[in-house]
């Protein structure tokens, strides 16, 4: 099915995502050590907030972008039983992005972009820094034309089948990242990117924000969608057992994309310049959206249930102890959702309208999203990474010990270096400062705080280097004669015979999605041309 | 379409805890008026000395007939203006923040005083403090390289202690 050229495709994908990663680690530990201020000579605000952009875009654009298209296209080539469709075209996206991941990076490395991946106008970065994000998505584009062209020729051939779950999710990722990307795209075209070149005098930051919102939620699950599908198709298999429900997976898949889409409004929570009318129902639309995790983390730990009982467990809990805690699919998935657990009740409190208010832009946040993209998230993209590598470049994994003890030290760093975060959130400690520079008795108590942090900022890189390591190693051994292995979808305990297609098709959802978009973004959008504004000139920093 | 009878109960259930965490923000903003920050209000940052209100001599602390405080501030690239301020414990205050160049926030830690401060816009908190002491006022939104060094001060008087003494000396270092 795959063939060499396919897997090379794949591979490339997954390298330029993972690359930015290791990169964006070295930061990371950077970072904690710089601002914790405990080391004199690092002090540096210019290179710090150059860091910390470089940081959060190789990690929440190049890592996730490329990385999922990597992971679409296999689930799409292997699923379907289909070769990819074009794949000049399928090349062609990933040149574009990689050519406006360049474009970008330089502006960021050299710091003539440190605007945070937030972009904050009216602070403004050199323009090749806007059109080298914006090729990055134009780039990532064409996959999702690519997957949803093959999820219909699919349909088409077999009519009144369901489609494979793993392709269901991937094309419903597709199309959330299409509607969503629509809201920064219109940012940058028509307000960033005329405004750095000098086209326009000044913008709107307030109607830069909310379009920004508009992606900065359902971005979120975008990243989160292979995730979640690996829980559903890869986790069951590897436990040894069955999907608990196929039907249910939809569902889910579903609701995360038609709820997760209009809800964008909680990042502006504190914001002037929307009314709290607005704020309110897109609160509610938030709680919505913890419906599909909640069936998620249901259906997921009862196909565990299901592998633990087939091999022997015995009473309420005795299955967990007979689950193949060594192989990293199912250990990755367990750690996974411990830190689901706590990472959620975070952004309970994140999307609680008014609590919102005491942890708004403090060290809780990045605390909160690093349990729940870094660690939940990744964690699973290690998970698949280490399933994936072996399957394509034909060579046994390096070493499966250390892959073990890389997502044991992943989860124990991401524990040790959120938790301090979430205290000296509730202490006071703002996000994004470069040294704690204020005259004050308070900042006395965040000091402990930070000696744990950069422990575990260390205890990450480490982990880091490992899984990079054994990727490497096994990419690089020279190939063992007859290895091969097949990706392995797991069967649903009740197999699906047929599918309303309400659950096999996404027709009806796009006009429920587009409905949805107007009435929550429709006069929050208006108003700016309705109402008396005033824009704001463009700053350097 | 099958689904088990279990999976259905956790459904309702789910369902139910998102629908109890609804109630109680919808109680708390539509009955105890408990709302985030939201009074779309455009403002010129350009001229913000030309306006009225945030003219130089109007910023501060300020008490109007009724006895109502309202602090009017400025944050600009990289101070909060005026640079002290002194407001009553357990008093209603109002604040109204206007940005002179990019995006700020202000927080007071340990208060649930925080808004974002959008240039055009005026960022308008009513909140009380609880408790008497000296706070910080920090940015805490990334304005710029200088960010680290935005901060000013508070002190909360005890209620029976405060003088309404209007626009409070601007001190230095007031700590
Ligand atoms: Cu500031």
């Amino acid at each position: 099915m795959n063939n060499a050229v396919e897997n090379k495709f794949i591979l490339s994908h997954l390298w330029v995502a993972f690359i930015a990663f290791i990169l964006a680690c070295f930061m990371g530990v950077y970072q904690v050590l710089e601002r914790s201020g405990f080391i004199e000579a690092l002090t540096s605000p210019s290179v710090y907030f150059a860091s910390v952009s470089t940081h959060g875009v190789l990690m929440a654009f190049v890592l996730t972008t490329f990385f999922i298209m990597g992971f679409g296209y296999y689930v799409a080539s292997t699923s379907l039983k289909m070769p990819i469709w074009n794949k000049p075209l399928a090349w062609t996206g990933f040149s574009i992005a990689l050519g406006g991941t360049v474009l970008a990076a330089i502006p960021l490395l050299i710091g003539k972009a440190s605007v945070l991946y937030t972009f904050y106008p009216p602070l403004l970065a050199h323009v090749s820094f806007y059109i080298g994000a914006t090729l990055l998505v134009v780039g990532s584009w064409f996959w999702c034309a690519i997957m949803v062209v093959m999820f219909y020729q699919w349909k088409n051939a077999n009519p009144n089948q369901p489609v494979p779950l793993a392709m269901f999710a991937t094309t419903a990722n597709a199309l959330l990242w299409l509607w969503t990307s629509a809201g920064v795209a219109l940012e940058v075209l028509f307000q960033l990117i005329p405004l750095a070149l000098g086209w326009m005098d000044t913008i709107d930051p307030g109607l830069a924000r909310t379009l920004f919102a508009w992606t900065l939620h359902p971005i979120v699950y975008f990243w989160l969608i292979p995730s979640y599908t690996a829980f559903y198709v890869f986790v069951p298999k590897q436990a040894g057992g069955f999907l608990f429900s196929d039907e249910m997976a939809r569902v889910a898949f579903i609701i995360l994309v038609v709820f997760g889409l209009p809800i964008g409004f909680h990042h502006l929570y504190m914001d002037p310049e929307q009314a709290s009318g607005w704020k309110l129902l897109h609160a509610f639309g938030t709680f919505v959206v913890s419906f599909p995790t909640l069936i998620t983390g249901f259906t997921v730990i009862a196909s565990l249930e299901i592998a633990g009982r087939l091999r022997g467990g015995k009473g309420l809990f005795g299955w967990i102890g007979t689950l193949p805690w060594t192989n990293p699919m199912t250990l990755s998935v367990i750690l996974a959702l411990l830190m689901l657990i706590f990472g959620g009740f975070g952004g309970l409190v994140n999307a609680s309208y008014a609590m919102n208010a005491m942890v708004h832009n403090t060290a809780w946040v990045p605390g909160h999203f690093h349990l729940i993209f870094g660690g939940t998230t990744i964690i699973m993209y290690f998970a698949i990474a280490y399933y994936f590598w072996p399957i394509l470049t034909r060579k046994p994994l390096f070493s499966d010990s250390l892959a073990l003890i890389q997502l044991w030290t992943w989860f124990i760093g991401m524990a040790i270096m959120t938790t301090p975060w979430h205290v000296l959130g509730l202490l006071g400690q703002p996000r994004r400062i470069s040294s704690v520079a204020y005259n004050s008795l308070l900042t006395l108590s965040w000091d402990p705080y930070e000696f744990v942090m950069i422990f575990g900022g260390f205890v990450l890189l480490g982990s880091a280097c490992l899984f990079i390591y054994n990727v490497a190693k096994t990419q690089l051994s020279s190939a063992s004669a007859e290895f091969v292995q097949q990706v392995e979808y797991a069967e649903p305990i009740h197999a699906v015979e047929s599918l309303p297609e309400y659950l096999n098709d996404f027709k009806l959802w796009n006009k429920v999605i587009a409905v949805l978009m107007f009435i929550s973004f429709g006069v929050p959008i208006l108003q700016f041309f309705f109402m008396d504004t005033f824009g704001s000139s463009g700053w350097g920093y | 379409m099958h689904i088990d009878p279990l999976e259905r109960k956790w459904a309702y259930t789910a369902l139910g805890m998102a629908g109890l965490f609804v109630s109680i923000i919808m109680v708390d903003a539509l009955i105890h008026g408990i709302n985030a920050p939201s009074h779309v209000e455009t403002i010129d940052s350009a001229r913000l000395h030309l306006s009225e209100e945030f003219a130089e001599d109007n910023l501060g602390v300020k008490v109007d007939a009724q006895g109502d405080i309202t602090v009017r501030m400025v944050a600009g690239r990289y101070s909060f203006y005026p640079k002290h301020i002194s407001v009553p414990s357990e008093t209603k205050v109002t604040f109204r923040w206007v940005s002179t160049d990019v995006l700020h926030g202000v927080h007071i830690p340990m208060t649930n005083m925080s808004t974002m401060i959008v240039p055009g816009y005026v960022a308008q908190v009513t909140t009380s403090f609880p408790k008497p002491g000296e706070y910080p006022v920090l940015c805490n939104e990334y304005c710029g390289l200088g960010h680290d060094h935005m901060w000013s001060n508070i002190s909360v008087v005890a209620k029976e202690n405060w003088t309404a003494s209007t626009n409070a000396p601007v001190t230095g270092d007031a700590k």
